[in-house]
This record gives C-alpha cells, structure tokens and sequence, in this order.
C-alpha cells in the first residue's frame, strides 16, 4: 500500500497516478512492439484483432461506461467507418486522410441520430440505437450503387506514402499504434471537463444537470467521440479484411461490442481492452482445448459458440463486476497481503426499493 | 380489398406471436429488471419439443402442446433456479449478458442435439391446409388458430394476475420489491414463477409459429421482433406488449405487401423510433419520475 501526498488539485488528474505507473506502461508498450518478433502470423493477426476491437470497445466503453448510455447499435458506426474508408480509398483519397475521416463521418452520423434519440433514457435507447442499426444495415444491402450491396466490396492493402501494410506484422503495428493514440486520447477526454462531465451524467443525470451541466449537449457529444472511435476501428477493420460486406454488421457485432465492454469491466479504460482480448482469444482457447474433447463432440459446428455462451455464462456468475473487477480484486490483496478480508468487495444482495410504478 | 383484409389477417396472426414473445420480456423485466435476451431461444426450444413429441414419440397436437407446456416451465425453472437466483442484487447488466450467454449456449447446443440440427422442419397440426369461406374471402384456420389461442392465453393471464394470490403477490414484487418482502411474499419463489411463465409463454410461441416459419435453429431471431414490440407498448405494461406485437406484426405484413423489398424489415424500427421520439416512455408506459 502505498500514500501519496497531495500539494496540488492537478495531482487528482494527472495521467499518471505514481511515476512507476507510467513507466509499467511504457515497458507494456516495448513489449507490444518486440512481441511480433516471437508469434506467428496467425497469432500476430489476432493481435491486430484485438487493437481494432480494443478501439471500438474504448468508444462504446466512453458512452455505456462513463457517460451510462446503453447503445446496442454500435455496429452501425463499424460499418459507417468501414463502408466510408472503402469508398474513399476507392476514389484515390490516400488511406492516411481516410481514417480520420471515416471516424470524423460516423461521429457526424452520431450527432445527427444522438441529437432526437438522446433524451430515451435506458433500455428505451438501447432499443432505438439498436433499430437505427437495423435500418443501416438493410440501407447498406439495398443502396446497391454506393455499397455494392450483398456482392461486397474489395479493398486494397492500404499505405501510408511508400509503407504499404501488406504484412500482418505491418498492420498490427498500425492498428497497435491506432489503439494508443486512441487510449491516450480517451484518457485526455476522461480528465478533461467533458469526461468530468459525462462521469456526472452517468451518476445522476438530475443532480449534474442542477450543477450547471448542459444533458443534451453532453450526452449528444459522448456519442460522436464514441461514434468517433468505433468508426476509426470500422476503418482498420476493413482494411484488415479487405472484403466487406453487410453480412459483417449485424446485431451481433452491436452484442459483442456491448458485452465486450461488459465482461471487461464496465467504467474503465483497461476493462475494454481486456474484453476485446477476451472475445478474439477465447475461441481460440475453445479450438485448442477441442482435441481433447470427445469424437462425437468435436465434429460439431455448433461447439464453439456453446462453450463459448457457457463461458461467458460463468465468468459473469463468478465475476459479475468484469474482468477488470477481478484484476482490481487480485491487485488489492497483494497490496493488503496478510490482512486481505475475502468481504472487502462483497456486494449485499438486496431487494429494490426502486419507485416503479 | 380481399388481399388487404387477408394481409391484415396474416399481420394479426404473426404479430399475437410478437405478442407473446414480448409478454415473456414484460413479465420478466418488471419482476426483476432484466431484460431477457434469451426469450426468442426459449422460443425456438418450445418449437423443437414439439416438433420431437409430434414426430417421433407420435403424440396428437393438443397432447403435445401440453406435454411442451409442462417441460417448458420445467425448463425455466431449472434456468432460474441454477443461473439466475444466484445473481440476485448483482448489477443488471451483468445479468442481462449472462441472458446473452445463455442465448448462444441454446442455440449452439439445440445444432448438437440427435435429431435436431441445423436443418429446417415442419410438423402437421390439426389446422394445416384448412380453410374458412366466407364469400371471396378465404381464411387459413392456421392463422386464426394462432389468434384464438393467443387470445384464451391472454384471457388466462390477466385473470391469473388479476384475481389469484399468487398473482397479486407478483404484482406486489413488480411493484416493489423491498415492501413485498415486509407483506411476506417470497420474492425468490416469484421470481422462480415468473421465470417459469415466461418460458412457458415462449413456447407456446414457439408452437404458434411452428407451422408459419417452420422449426428451425435460428427461430429465435423473432426475439429481435418481438423486443420493438415490448418498447413500443412500455416495456411495463402487458396489455401495451400485445398491442405492441399487433401493430408490428400488422405494419410488417403490410409493408411487405405494398412497398418494395427490403422495407418490411425495417419498417417496424422506423414506427417504434418514430413513437419513441414522440412518446419517450412507449404507448402505454407512464413518465417515471426520478429522484436524486
């Protein structure tokens, strides 16, 4: 356990807690980069994976974790980012001018629907977001002349000047660096009045509005910058594929995205990048532990996604509060080391009083 | 004017099942908060103890729905029972995925099972390939079927809620839950019985809809129809998820009679946005007031 003396207000939102923190993270970064050097292709291009999930999951982490609105249509800003880097591309917008603007018109498309949806609160949001990615989605199969419809659309790898990201160890490089500027920028919004402001919101919307914070304009903007990044992560994700299609889009993406964040821990940075590892590398896990497994079972298409609904099914029943909860937990009692109480975290279960009519 | 009455018809019919499909997500999110996304899952599960009891054990259609009936709620029970009640006071959401795991984990193992799979079935009821006559119009006795035992279901469900014990204590619960406590009630045990109802509910679902879309893995998806159709009545009130189901049920048939391809889809969303935008809490919802 350790104290630290505060002199200064700044020291509460300082980007690094302790000094040693900083350079934890500094060695994590080396590690990232000289860690190609030891994996395979297949293994490095499930990295790439969990970057550009890791980008999305940190968007919708900054609107369902820090600013409490649910959106389960988070697919429709994948495939806004995907489709509008690919048509850019297409015409000759080089790729570096093109990802910025792929996240910059997905944010436009989130203030455009957050400005009348945002005053839903809840569940009713969740629902509304997940229909406006419905209706994305069948614009996307049916606008045939700009999207190409079922047919797809085929990408080139992309470059930056002479750097062509043809190799999986090029383009995790890409997407690793997109995933720190990304966690950098969020942090920044977090410590910033904005991320203040949207941690307020999800708290209590009627005392935060009493304080002098203005909803619709904070909460309209938590959903562009999440927008922002999701399309930012659409963009990778088509350039990694190089073949998209509506197919890639649907409710399940918006699902995944959501319970990544969820199974991550909801309300932290770390939790999102731990939920995207989660969700590439756990059917993975699922594939290598199949050998072992019965010869009836094993020629099952339908194994892998059991296992994995029993395993999400458990993680949440022994880990309700996320991956990043248990880690928090792991971290205490070390810190605490002979005096860790096992109650210390334990949640009363209790009925609601709730005034529900 | 015959093919307008008949798309209504044929509206109604799918929209009762949307109907029931949302009274499952109703009952369970205003007894303990968490929406349910494994209901259409339950659903297709019904479909599929059917179709096996009528196909291979050659039970007659009315004993088979029965038997679903009982195994249905069985099932529910047991779900509730090992999974669910041990959640109890965690945070909703971290409920609401474990729905979402349990959604995968049925749909996968429903493909492993001998004898299911991933193909696509059909079973024979006492309604297939009847019709009424009433001037030009021809009605198939499958759909009206659909209505008339959707439409005893409700009856047996609002006086089940208005008029038993148990049913008021799960009013009681609904309302709140810390005072249903202080009056005695078991809130577990109505918790157990509203799991069971709801999976009860989504199977005769499943059975409605068996002979419309036939019974197949991926049956559950109507789940996706039925939630815009709780949103729409409010999410709270049981009569609102039964319009709710009607309206989308009616406009979908509608749009896929009279507009282009692709609109029947989407139409349903446009409706439920545009009420929502309108009508924040749904048709029937009422304003919640919040407190700090």
């Amino acid at each position: 356990m350790r104290f630290l003396m505060k002199t200064k207000y700044y020291q509460d939102i300082r980007l690094f807690k302790y000094r040693s923190t900083f350079f934890w993270y500094l060695a994590l970064v080396v590690g990232c980069f000289a860690l190609p050097s030891l994996l395979d292709d297949y293994l490095i291009s499930q990295m790439t994976f969990i970057c550009m999930y890791a980008v999305a999951a940190v968007g919708l982490m900054l609107l369902t974790g820090y600013t409490g609105q649910v959106s389960m249509g988070h697919a429709a800003f994948f495939a806004i980012g995907s489709y509008t880097s690919a048509i850019l591309t297409a015409h000759g917008v080089p790729f570096l001018a093109a990802l910025p603007m792929a996240g910059i018109f997905a944010g436009m498309v989130g203030v455009f629907i957050g400005r009348p949806i945002l005053h839903l609160t809840g569940l009713y949001l969740a629902i509304a977001t997940m229909g406006f990615a419905f209706i994305v989605d069948e614009g996307l199969v049916r606008w045939e002349s700009l999207t190409k419809g079922n047919m797809g659309y085929y990408l080139k790898p992309p470059n930056i000047g002479p750097l062509v990201f043809d190799t999986e160890i090029r383009f995790y490089y890409l997407a690793f660096v997109v995933l720190i500027l990304t966690l950098l920028a969020a942090r920044n919004i977090l410590r910033a009045p904005l991320g203040r402001a949207m941690i307020a919101i999800r708290d209590s919307e009627v005392a935060s509005e009493a304080i002098g914070i203005n909803l619709a304009r904070f909460k309209t903007m938590a959903f562009a910058i999440s927008a922002f990044f999701t399309g930012i992560a659409g963009c990778l994700y088509a350039h990694k594929v190089l073949f998209i299609n509506p197919e890639s889009y649907t409710i399940f993406l918006s699902v995944e995205l959501l319970a990544m964040v969820i199974i991550g821990g909801l309300g932290s940075l770390h939790g999102a990048v731990f939920g995207a590892a989660f969700f590439i590398f756990l059917p993975q896990l699922i594939i290598m532990t199949k050998d072992y497994l019965p010869v009836y079972l094993q020629k099952q298409t339908g194994l892998e996604p059991a296992l994995f609904g029993l395993l999400i099914v458990l993680v949440m029943l022994f880990e309700p509060l996320g991956i990043y909860g248990r880690w928090l937990k792991t971290k205490f009692y070390f810190e605490m080391f002979p005096l860790y109480k096992k109650d210390s975290f334990k949640r009363e279960k209790k009925y609601q009083k709730a005034e529900r009519h | 004017m015959n093919e307008f009455i008949q798309t209504i018809l044929s509206g109604i019919s799918i929209g009762c099942v949307y109907g029931l499909v949302a009274l499952g997500f109703v009952l369970i999110f205003k007894a303990t908060e968490v929406i349910n996304f494994a209901q259409g899952e339950l659903l297709m599960l019904g479909a599929f103890l059917c179709y096996t009891l009528i196909t291979f054990l050659n039970f007659p259609y009315w004993a088979a729905l029965l038997v679903t009936i009982i195994l249905m709620g069985l099932f529910g029970l047991v779900l509730e029972r090992t999974v669910l009640r041990s959640l109890v006071g965690e945070p909703v959401y971290a409920i609401v995925i474990v729905t979402i795991g349990i959604s995968f984990f049925l749909r996968s193992a429903v493909s492993m099972i001998p004898g299911w799979g991933t193909d696509t079935y059909g079973f024979q009821t006492p309604f297939t390939e009847q019709y009424v006559r009433t001037g030009q119009l021809v009605l198939s006795w499958e759909q009206l079927s659909v209505i008339m035992i959707a439409a005893i279901l409700i009856v047996i469900l609002f006086s089940f809620f208005r008029y038993t014990r148990v049913g008021t204590a799960m009013r009681a619960t609904s309302q709140n839950q810390l005072a249903a406590v202080y009056m005695g009630i078991s809130v577990t045990r109505v918790f157990s019985l509203t799991w069971t109802i709801a999976a009860v509910l989504g199977g005769i679902g499943g059975i409605l809809l068996a002979p419309i879309t036939f019974v197949h893995m991926n049956m559950g998806f109507i789940g996706l129809k039925a939630f815009p159709a709780a949103v729409l009545g409010g999410f709270r009130s049981l009569p609102g998820a039964i319009v709710g189901g009607l309206i989308i049920g009616i406009t979908e048939s509608l749009a896929g009679f009279y507009l282009p391809k692709g609109w029947k889809d989407v139409a349903a969303w446009i409706i439920l946005i545009g009420v929502l935008m309108i009508r924040p809490q749904g048709l029937f919802g009422i304003q919640e007031k919040k407190k700090v």
